[in-house]
């Protein structure tokens, strides 16, 4: 597999495959969709950045976390949708307890040094 | 997983695209909906996903495994730039293609010969057991591979428990006749202990082997070998259980060996068991040195405990009989060792020889890219300022001889194929040359063979290109050429090198060359010119008696003497330079008796007709040669060369003097004989290339027949058309007679110097390819040079310099090397030859005809090399130098 340069690359690469397959959990979309919910859901503090979104869905479909099969979008256009797999949603537990305990161990860091 | 993407990833990238299309589509739509212009709409939404190339680079880049890829990526450039520049590429490829071939071929004969191990069951516990002649001193030296007598052997097998067992043969000859007028056939074949191919793990293809009680004297029994099987025989299996002629007795078939078994020799046709064909008394005998041992170790047991006990029954033997030639001790040999003991020494020769033609390759295609790392010092410079690492840079130009090699190595191999035939079928007395073939190990070896040659032909310019820090590298110019000086040292060390190991190659190739022609020229102490020679044996049982022996020679020398263009004819039991046939021991009856380890005196034994010397031009020194009438019971007289009176009559005269032969017992006659010397002829030589040996002749007409009988013509002009003339004359005489081995005598000679002659040509053949590379790099380096310098020497010229110093100033650099590299040669050869010393035959290896010949082709073609660049740099218009800038 491809090896990353950059570590802090690295901790957002591995929140966007996170937040791509929790998405999905809402249903089939396709790429712009996925975007959009993200862009969303996070009230526009977070802007998926279109060069690692693709490469992103393409490296889980690879990982068999989803599927995709090309449909018709809203507008009727011709669209590749994905969808979530049963190993994709163990993976997003797994990614959400990980992420979980992370927010936690780092809250607390955070909550000590800001209590002095 | 990751090849299926990377076979995938065309369409993984339309598909993208397409993905890229919707994108953009839907966000123009919300775009719209928020109000925007359908351009502004377009516009946010293209300024929002931002470079789709980008985003297609990177998820072509996700399916592409990276190592590959870049292997990929350099070897197209390798493969450009080696295509933009096709004449060095095409050089470079047949330097490696002939150096790797070469190595390949002689790798091939190697293995086969030495390395692989015999089909036998379990090959490592073999090992063959031979007497051991322990020297005393110059004039009797140590002779380690002594065959060994049938009564030690049966001692050894029966008193000693360290071999698991141990099986004796020895060579013997036949006369094959049919049972329905074929033609008879003179067929080499060997005697083996009825344990022989238990012991060796052979099964027969039909029949069984020779059991216990056949192996007795007089017994017919005979088990044949694939191919005479298969020629002879027709492959028919009702053979087994009939029986077939061999010298006009029966003997019964018991079994055929399987098609592999090839041992010792192709040539062998049939094999009888140890003791058929061997009278008891010489069973008995403690000096009948004939046989070869095979033995098979005892798992538990070490080979130097099984050999010590071996060595200690042949001690007592060797003390309980101090006048007989009974040698004190036993040595071991591996299988293969034994097989190949005349060729190990050359091949190793030849294998050295042929590793310093690749390095001089490797130093060559090396050379060569050092000028091209040159060229291209700019774009290595402008590259890593832009940030390509050096390891980069680096593998990319490895790729490059890796490369070339890898062609070369392909190309190599092929030519192997054809150059190993060429080689097992020209090069006599290789053993098991028939299973020489290219098999997994030696292409293995060829690929490895074609990495070092990569690494040692493309590292070395690889780290002297890229090692430069970049600016240094764009500040040159080439009117100060100052950065290429230190890589004009490492190619001239380079050359030097070269050079070195071109002249140790040289020494070697003219030292065998001469060695050659002296064994060419050697005389034989005979007439070698227009003789015809041919053998025949006579069965014993058809001529059970010497006077039918005699009555046959006779009517066949009168007959063959007066066939017209037939100056003379001469029978032995041998010829001259037609090998060493036999020796006896004896003691001079006239001189004080031995002292206790004095060892006996031997001579060579030989049986010769009354015409022999003078048909054959050996002089009398001395004496007289036999009379007609020294025949039978009246012949106990014996001629000695003159060696033979050197050696062991130190100025007495040796006429009437007596030689005691106890080895030596005409049929009938009583055992403890004395032969009176009657003449003293000239030396001749058993084999070309040895020193004389102490000869004895006894007169044939005492009823010699065992073994066979040579018989030469001399003739009046080419001695082979009249050989049908004469094979007429015995076919008249005995129509079941079988001829072998028509030849003449120039052509024995030849054959016994066939080896020396190949391995004295490959080696030379090395040598002027080494020359070859060695010229070229030195043109190589010195046209580059030349060009490096055309400005500076534009400057000299156009400040005055005049033509002649320029050239001398070009020859001077480019001779430096040569000469260095000449003296660090000639070094290295001194220690070079002493190894091959004892493969040379009359020649030093401080030869100075071959010295001096090599010193002065070397400064020649130096010269040569170095005139055209030097004469090209004279010439230089000074104008056109300076504005090439």
């Amino acid at each position: 597999m491809r090896k990353e340069r950059q570590p802090q690359n690295e901790i957002v690469k591995g929140t966007l495959d996170m937040m791509i397959l929790r998405t999905l959990v809402g249903g089939d979309a396709h790429g712009h969709t996925v975007a959009k919910v993200i862009e969303h859901t996070s009230e526009d503090l977070l802007e998926v950045e279109q060069g690692s979104l693709y490469p992103a869905l393409h490296r889980l479909e690879d990982r068999k976390w989803v599927s995709s099969y090309w449909g018709a979008s809203e507008n009727n256009r011709k669209a590749k949708f994905y969808r979530l797999t049963a190993e994709g949603r163990k993976q997003l537990v797994r990614e959400t307890s990980r992420w979980c305990k992370m927010t936690r161990a780092i809250g607390l860091v955070m909550g000590e040094q800001g209590g002095q | 997983m990751s090849w299926l993407r990377l076979l995938r990833r065309k369409r993984s990238d339309a598909e993208l695209q397409e993905e890229i299309e919707v994108f953009l589509t839907e966000e123009t739509a919300d775009n719209v909906a928020r109000g925007m212009s359908p351009e502004e709409a377009r516009r946010q939404a293209k300024v929002k996903l931002g470079n789709p190339q980008k985003v297609r680079e990177s998820l072509w880049a996700q399916n592409s495994p990276l190592p590959l890829t870049n292997i990929g990526h350099d070897l197209k450039y390798a493969l450009r730039t080696l295509s933009r520049t096709s004449g060095f590429s095409i050089i470079t490829f047949a330097v490696m293609a002939l150096c790797i071939g070469a190595a390949t071929s002689l790798f091939t004969i190697e293995r086969s010969v030495l390395l692989r191990p015999l089909p036998f069951q379990d090959p490592g516990r073999l090992v063959m057991v031979y007497e051991h002649h322990r020297g005393a001193g110059a004039s009797t030296p140590d002779f380690t591979y002594n065959p060994v007598a049938a009564a030690d052997f049966y001692d050894w097998r029966s008193m000693t428990r360290g071999f698991e067992d141990m099986a004796i043969m020895r060579y013997a000859g036949y006369n094959l006749t049919g049972e329905r007028g074929d033609l008879p056939e003179a067929v080499r074949a060997a005697a083996g202990s009825w344990n022989l191919f238990q012991l060796l793990g052979v099964q027969p293809a039909l029949g069984r082997a020779f059991t216990e009680s056949e192996d007795r004297p007089g017994n017919s029994v005979v088990m044949l070998t694939w191919s005479v099987f298969q020629r002879r025989f027709v492959g028919d299996e009702k053979i087994v259980g009939r029986q077939i002629h061999l010298d006009g007795k029966p003997f019964t078939v018991v079994g055929v060996l399987p098609s592999w078994f090839t041992y010792p020799d192709v040539g062998i046709q049939l094999w009888v068991p140890y003791k058929a064909d061997a009278t008891p008394e010489l069973l008995q005998h403690h000096d009948w040195h004939q046989s070869q041992v095979v033995a098979r170790l005892r798992p538990d047991v070490s080979l130097a405990s099984a050999l010590a006990q071996v060595g200690a029954v042949q001690y007592q033997l060797h003390l309980q009989s101090p006048h007989d030639p009974v040698n004190e001790d036993v040595a071991p040999r591996s299988l293969n060792e034994d097989l190949a003991g005349n060729v190990k020494k050359p091949l190793k020769l030849m294998l050295c020889a042929v590793g310093c033609m690749l390095l001089i390759g490797c130093l060559n295609v090396s050379n060569l890219l050092v000028a091209r790392g040159a060229a291209r010092q700019r774009e290595i410079a402008i590259r890593s300022a832009l940030g390509a690492q050096r390891a980069t840079l680096i593998r990319e130009q490895l790729t490059e001889s890796v490369l070339i090699c890898a062609a070369g190595g392909l190309g190599g191999i092929g030519m192997s194929v054809l150059a190993t035939q060429f080689i097992a079928h020209a090069w006599r007395d290789l053993p098991t040359a028939q299973s020489i073939h290219l098999d997994g190990a030696v292409i293995g070896f060829a690929c490895v063979l074609m990495f070092a040659a990569a690494l040692v032909a493309g590292l070395l310019p690889a780290l002297s290109t890229t090692g430069k820090t970049m600016l240094k590298g764009l500040q040159t110019s080439a009117r100060t050429g100052a950065s290429s000086v230190s890589r004009t040292a490492l190619r001239k060390s380079l050359l030097t090198v070269e050079i070195a190991i071109t002249v140790v190659l040289l020494v070697a190739a003219g030292l065998l060359l001469k060695s050659f022609m002296r064994l060419r020229s050697a005389d034989v102490g005979c007439v070698t010119e227009n003789i015809l020679t041919l053998k025949y044996s006579l069965p014993e049982k058809k001529y059970d008696t010497p006077e039918k022996v005699n009555i046959f020679n006779e009517a066949l020398l009168e007959r063959v003497r007066s066939i017209p263009g037939v100056r003379s004819a001469a029978l032995g039991n041998t010829l001259p330079a037609a090998g060493y046939w036999g020796d006896f021991a004896f003691t001079v009856k006239e001189h004080p008796p031995l002292k206790a380890g004095e060892d006996l005196p031997e001579g060579l034994m030989r049986w010769a007709d009354p015409g022999y010397f003078s048909a054959l031009g050996i002089p009398l020194v001395n004496g007289r040669f036999f009379t007609n009438d020294e025949r039978v019971a009246r012949s106990y007289k014996v001629i000695v060369s003159n060696q033979l009176v050197r050696q062991y009559f130190l100025g007495d005269d040796p006429i009437g003097k007596h030689l005691h032969v106890p080895a030596h017992a005409p049929a009938g006659a009583p055992s403890d004989l004395d032969y009176e010397i009657v003449g003293v002829v000239g030396d001749t030589l058993y084999q070309v290339g040895r020193e004389p040996k102490a000869t004895m002749y006894f007169p044939i007409f005492e009823g010699f027949a065992g073994g066979g009988n040579m018989l030469a013509v001399h003739t009046a002009s080419e001695p082979l058309q009249l050989s049908v003339t004469v094979q007429k004359q015995i076919a008249s005489l005995d129509p079941g007679l079988p001829v072998s081995d028509v030849r003449t005598l120039n052509q024995v000679i030849g054959e016994s110097l066939v080896n020396a002659s190949l391995s004295a040509t490959l080696v030379l053949a090395f040598a002027i390819l080494s020359l070859l590379l060695a010229s070229v790099g030195l043109y190589g380096v010195l046209s580059y040079l030349t060009t490096q310098r055309t400005p500076e020497l534009g400057i000299r010229i156009a400040l005055g310099a005049q033509r002649d110093q320029v050239l001398q100033l070009m020859l001077v650099d480019g001779l430096r090397p040569a000469l260095i590299g000449l003296g660090l040669g000639l070094v290295l050869s001194l220690a070079a030859t002493r190894i091959f010393q004892s493969l040379l035959f009359g020649t030093k290896p401080l030869d100075p005809v071959v010295l001096t010949g090599v010193i002065a082709t070397l400064l020649a073609v130096a010269v040569l090399a170095s005139l055209v660049p030097a004469w090209r740099a004279s010439r230089l218009d000074p104008m056109r130098a300076l504005r090439s800038e």
